[in-house]
């Protein structure tokens, strides 16, 4: 373990990633077209559009949305959406009465197979303390002003349970399709530190 | 893009396209995306479990925030990558010595040096 600090003359990180790749590369451990394609899966094409298709049809259809909310993970793997990270995922519906927000305060737990990689914020130390601590000051810091009288609950993410918002259906959109309810809805919104906004 | 490997096809330019990323890059540096895929490829090819990892990363994560009490210049791929060499050593795969030994030789690479090019010509001085 390293709970000693480094030395001055310890390799930055990007030396260091080069040759674990290199040496793994060399012990015959990775394929790097495998590498490539899992890097480009992630950070390109899996992001939270994923997650706004869940979304838009909760929204659209009541017994999708039953469905959603008893067990999460079988209804998004409905879409063909599972993988890593997304073994155990819980949908938390917000109300006029109630918000909900998820933090990982370890870490960075995250469905990815819905909501793509983290944003940076997301893994801020900033953000992990203060939504736990003062969740209305911190969210009313991002944009959000939430009403005294709606109550706030904080999800604190692990490697067993992933939290995935189910936002509020906006108003002024009942005569939008699915298609286009799924437009809406944005990764924060999803996350907690935002609500969807009307549209237009 | 071809999106056809995905298990379902993803509307990119449709009118369900726009949260993606949200605008943000989810990787800042191309190093933190190289530690992220080798760090998914290797756990899916079972060299270890998820929480094997997420437990080092947690690990890695608290040693530097109680290093860093005013979390300033936190760099959390740095603690991900921290925690990828730890894993390896401990489960016997690659010892730390050799990444850092390795390391230190890539650092020692002339400015400008293209990274994918070079032929490790140079003397290695691998342990036993």
């Amino acid at each position: 373990m390293t709970a000693e600090p480094r030395p001055h003359d310890y390799p930055g990180p990007a030396e260091r990633a080069e040759a674990l790749e290199a040496l793994l590369l060399e012990k015959g451990l990775v394929d790097l077209n495998v590498v490539d394609g899992l890097i480009n899966r992630y950070a390109n094409d899996v992001g939270p559009l994923n997650g706004a298709k869940v979304v838009a049809r909760a929204w659209t259809d009541p017994e999708y949305r039953a469905r959603l909310l008893e067990d999460g993970t079988a209804a998004i793997a409905e879409f063909g959406f599972s993988g890593p990270q997304g073994e155990n995922i819980v949908v938390v519906e917000n109300s006029s009465s109630v918000h909900h927000v998820v933090v990982c305060t370890l870490c960075s737990c995250y469905p990815w197979p819905v909501l793509g990689l983290p944003p940076a914020w997301y893994k801020d130390p900033a953000y992990r303390a203060r939504i736990v601590r003062e969740p209305r000051a911190l969210l009313a810091e991002l944009g959000l002003e939430l009403d005294d009288a709606v109550e706030i609950k904080v999800w604190d993410s692990s490697s067993e349970v992933r939290y995935l918002v189910l936002p509020e259906r906006p108003a002024g959109s009942e005569a939008m399709s699915e298609d286009e309810l799924a437009a809406l809805v944005t990764r924060d919104a999803m996350v907690g530190v935002a609500q969807v906004a009307s549209p237009g | 893009m071809s999106l056809t490997h995905l298990p379902v096809e993803l509307d990119v330019d449709g009118p369900s396209s726009p949260p993606r990323a949200n605008g943000e890059l989810v990787f800042a540096e191309p190093w933190e995306s190289r530690a992220f895929g080798l760090t998914v490829a290797l756990y899916q090819d079972g060299l270890f479990s998820w929480d094997d990892f997420k437990d080092r990363l947690i690990a890695a994560i608290a040693r530097w925030e109680a290093a860093h009490p005013d979390g300033d210049g936190y760099r959390y791929y740095a603690c991900w990558l921290e925690a990828l060499q730890t894993l390896l050593d401990d489960q016997q795969l690659l010892p730390e010595d050799d990444i850092r030994r390795r390391a230190a030789e890539l650092a020692q690479r002339p400015a400008g040096h293209d990274e994918h090019g070079h032929d490790h010509a140079h003397g290695h001085d691998h342990g036993p």
